[in-house]
């Protein structure tokens, strides 16, 4: 007979040297006896296993169970763990898929029990602000600490949880067996603690906590068993509203009782005007309130400095889309005045269309780009971007009411249309529902083509299609 | 927190009561860090459970219940006497952050009524998220409300910062919205729903954040006279037309000032508990509307057995099934197996030919599912078709004898 010594409660690390020395000298489960450093040892010295054997290679979810296992409180957790490894080093290796036998059922309850009382510690610990005028450098002293009574040896698995959602507090964690302390720095795992004095001290927000969850029950629904189901009684004495609950349910029927005797409110007249008054005026009234919401939202794409508005008289005949605003637009807060816009202004004067006679926008109101260190590169709006912006544009052109809308590059034809357009092919005019429309390229389109004769063809070309709008305009006026 | 706040967030919790959502599941894994606070999980956690059987995971509350609607069922509409009071963007923030940091609450389900003008509300809705968000590096959970009224691009915005919004749908047939609600409109609702899904949709695809944990809504129980099978059939819609993630489900309970416009008397609880369990057959069991329907009569589920055993009795020439050879589809609509025991005998039954005891350790329902399932050394024989099965199988729990 061997016999195993390990730490009082969760002890993984001698577990597993444990296990490598047995596994090692191929030792029968049924040869061992283990025991908690409290149990004093029945057997005497027995030969020690190996400090140096090597590690048993073990399939993740087998090592991930280990580690929930070793947790329980059950004394015969480790015993179980040894013939669970023995099997898998003998060839079983997927046995964890053996859900009816009965060791690995055994196990998976163990395992569930360890995971349901983490949970639960996540769930009902409650931390009390404790100030602590001495260390006041740190939020006004501001620190967090709270007592729990966990059924398993599971403080030490819990901490990962409060570490990261509390990093930015300094709190302290007592439990029975075993403290946990969090400077915002390191963790510092303690011994067991008694339950501090003080907890009860007051904290408006411990107060104001308690009247939340004797507003938030509903006494026509009563139902005590099935809130005890999910939270015994063993954790009430540590939860501070749990005070509250006899005399909740205690008063519950009298309470419905009121509800449903009290004579029903005859229903007054009805009268919808007013909401429906109110839902007509919300509406922006002129494109200065528009612009107005425009520029207080944030962007819908990361990264802008600030919303590139419409520019151009509010009746202009015309109204030219374009993608959204670029590095130098951004700045400015202005359309069309970097690279491209300056061969917009080019373009618009050889085909004779006045720059300040048309309206300018943009599909999409936030310069979306990629830092590379000092420059900033331009990335497209992805489709569903353009039309988080569409409902704007929309707004936007029905302030305008232009007579043609011209859509400079793919993005803008596809808010405007709602479908992706291939501006090649389809550019002309083209019905967009309430505007009538015309497809051409974009600028930087031309900018990116590499100087020469097909270059300068598709400039002629963009001229000519701003002409086509033109006369399209005026024929129309 | 002075008293005054106190009082606010008794009548503003109270007046949020009323809407089961509660869930704080779904979001994508997100850490505060040292700057921020909190974190999102994925599975959400229920910190506490009232009375009532309920959860709390997040801090419900209304932002204000005064309301310019005017909707028979609420407890906060136009003509009721209830008190009013209204929290500040600030209060909500400073309360949320509160609890949060004393670990009360996986977050904030913020909602209101309707005050000044739609837009109005929802851009103060908006504001809260976005300060918690922006301002405090808050990674917890954020719900919020959607008034379906507002201007689309306060939706747009409210996506940005929140993990899930809803909007709900609250009755299931228009008529009964316009009926009992008269200031709302039922496809102004599926606008939204629709204007929501196809952004969450996108955002995904473009691996934005667009209130990632998708959108739910809510429908009450028993306050018209709307049948299971209407309600389900607008549940299924929702699921497939919308993607919705969740539809909740409400049993019409009295509340205080209530409307004579309505029943005095709550729908029985258990009603609520049977759409959940069949709304469930929905989504995970392969189940049609019209298959759970056929378990009940007149469109109304059996509220004496749960639904998957109201078909099952029903439909008892599929019956026994084999445990060893049947496939997944079929085991799922054996009585008493859910879907985690069917998938652990799917992977046990690769290794070993399942007895009984064998399907007694890898589900907790054997006592329903020993009548319709064939195991190595078991078969039902007769039991299956016998007349008593539904009394054997809900017979009432045994009074102990005293000596």
């Amino acid at each position: 007979m061997r016999h195993v010594e390990l730490k009082d409660g969760a002890d993984l690390d001698g577990f597993r040297r444990a296990l490598r020395g047995l596994v090692a000298l191929d030792v029968e489960p049924d040869a061992v006896v283990w025991s908690g450093g409290a149990t004093p040892s029945l057997f005497g010295d027995t030969a020690p296993l190996p400090a140096d054997a090597p590690p048993v290679p073990l399939p993740r979810p087998v090592g991930a169970l280990i580690e929930s296992v070793v947790c329980h409180r059950d004394p015969e957790r480790y015993a179980l763990l040894h013939r669970l490894v023995r099997r898998v080093v003998r060839g079983e290796r997927d046995i964890l898929d053996h859900h009816a036998d009965p060791l690995i059922h055994r196990l998976a309850l163990l395992d569930k029990a360890v995971r349901r009382d983490l949970h639960k510690m996540h769930a009902f610990l409650r931390f009390r602000e404790v100030r602590d005028p001495a260390n006041s450098e740190d939020r006004g002293g501001e620190r967090y600490v709270a007592w729990f009574e966990p059924d398993h040896f599971i403080v030490e698995a819990t901490a990962p949880f409060f570490v990261e959602r509390f990093e930015s507090l300094v709190w302290t964690i007592l439990t029975p067996v075993g403290s946990l302390h969090w400077d915002r720095r390191s963790l510092t795992v303690g011994p067991a603690a008694l339950r501090p004095e003080g907890l009860d001290r007051d904290d408006r927000f411990a107060e104001g906590w308690q009247r939340y969850y004797e507003s938030t029950f509903n006494p026509a629904r009563v139902n005590p068993t099935a809130m005890r189901a999910e939270m015994p009684r063993k954790y009430w004495a540590n939860l501070p509203e749990a005070a509250a609950i006899p005399a909740m349910i205690r008063s519950a029927p009298a309470r419905v009782q009121a509800m449903i005797e009290a004579e029903a409110a005859a229903p007054r007249r009805r009268n919808p005007d007013k909401a429906v008054a109110a839902m007509a005026r919300q509406e922006p009234a002129t494109l200065a309130e528009l612009n107005r919401i425009i520029r207080a939202a944030d962007p819908l794409v990361p990264g802008a400095t600030q919303a590139v508005l419409g520019e151009g008289p509010e009746e202009a005949a015309i109204a030219i889309v374009g993608e959204q605003p670029g590095d130098q637009e951004d700045m400015e807060g202005r359309p069309f005045v970097g690279p491209a816009g300056q061969l917009l202004d080019r373009a618009l004067e050889e085909a004779g269309i006045e720059r300040s006679a048309a309206y300018l926008t943009n599909a999409v109101k936030h310069f979306k780009f990629v830092a590379r260190g000092k420059r900033r590169l331009h990335q497209s709006p992805t489709a569903g971007e353009v039309k988080h912006y569409r409902w704007w544009l929309m707004k936007e052109l029905a302030f305008v009411r232009p007579r043609l809308v011209v859509t400079l590059g793919a993005t803008a034809a596809l808010a405007l249309s709602g479908r992706s357009v291939s501006v090649l092919r389809e550019r002309g005019p083209m019905g967009f529902g309430d505007w009538e429309g015309f497809v051409t390229v974009h600028p930087s389109y031309l900018l990116r083509l590499p100087a020469g004769e097909e270059a300068e063809q598709a400039y002629r070309d963009f001229v000519a299609d701003l002409r086509r709008a033109r006369e399209v305009v005026e024929g129309a006026g | 927190m002075d008293d005054a706040l106190l009082d606010k967030l008794e009548i503003l919790a109270d007046a949020a009561k009323y809407d089961a959502s509660c869930a704080s599941s779904g979001a994508k894994r997100r850490t505060g860090g040292p700057d921020g606070i909190g974190s999102t999980t994925g599975a959400g956690i229920c910190h506490a459970y009232t009375p009532d059987g309920r959860c709390v995971s997040l801090l419900k509350i209304l932002l204000t219940n005064y309301c310019l609607f005017d909707c028979a069922y609420c407890i906060n509409r136009r003509s009721s006497n209830v008190r009013r009071a209204r929290f500040s963007v600030d209060e909500v923030v400073q309360l949320t952050l509160g609890f949060y940091k004393r670990n009360c609450i996986e977050g904030l389900f913020l909602s209101s009524g309707i005050i000044r003008s739609p837009d109005h509300t929802m851009e103060q809705l908006m504001l809260v998220a976005r300060t918690l968000r922006r301002d405090h590096g808050f990674a917890g959970y954020i719900h919020l409300k959607t008034i379906p009224e507002a201007s689309p691009w306060l939706i747009e915005q409210a996506g940005l910062w929140a993990d899930r919004l809803s909007i709900n749908l609250e009755l299931a047939s228009d008529r009964s919205l316009k009926q009992f609600a008269p200031e709302k409109d039922g496809s102004s609702i599926k606008a939204v729903m629709g204007q929501v899904g196809e952004r969450i949709l996108e955002a995904k695809e473009e691996k934005r954040r667009f209130s990632p944990a998708g959108q739910s809504t809510q429908m009450i129980v028993g306050a018209d006279a709307s049948t299971d099978l209407s309600v389900l059939e607008t549940s299924d819609t929702l699921y497939r037309r919308y993607g919705l993630r969740r539809v909740y489900y409400s049993a019409f309970s009295p509340i205080p000032e209530a409307s004579s416009a309505l029943p005095a008397k709550p729908p029985p609880l258990q009603r609520e508990n049977r759409l959940y369990q069949a709304d469930w057959l929905l989504r995970y069991y392969g189940f049609t509307v019209d298959e759970i329907a056929a378990g009940g009569e007149g469109g109304m589920l059996d509220l004496g057995i749960d639904p998957k055993l109201a078909w099952a009795l029903k439909n008892r020439e599929r019956f026994p099934v084999d445990v060893n050879s049947a496939d997944r589809e079929m085991l799922l609509r054996v009585p008493g197996l859910g879907a985690r025991a069917v998938d652990k005998i799917v992977e046990a039954r690769r290794h070993t030919t399942l007895r009984l005891e064998d399907v007694a350790r890898l589900s907790s329902g054997l006592k329903r599912a020993r009548a319709f399932l064939i195991a190595a050394d078991h078969h039902p024989g007769g039991l299956t078709d016998r007349a008593d099965l539904r009394q054997r199988l809900v017979a009432p729990p045994k009074q102990l004898s005293l000596f």
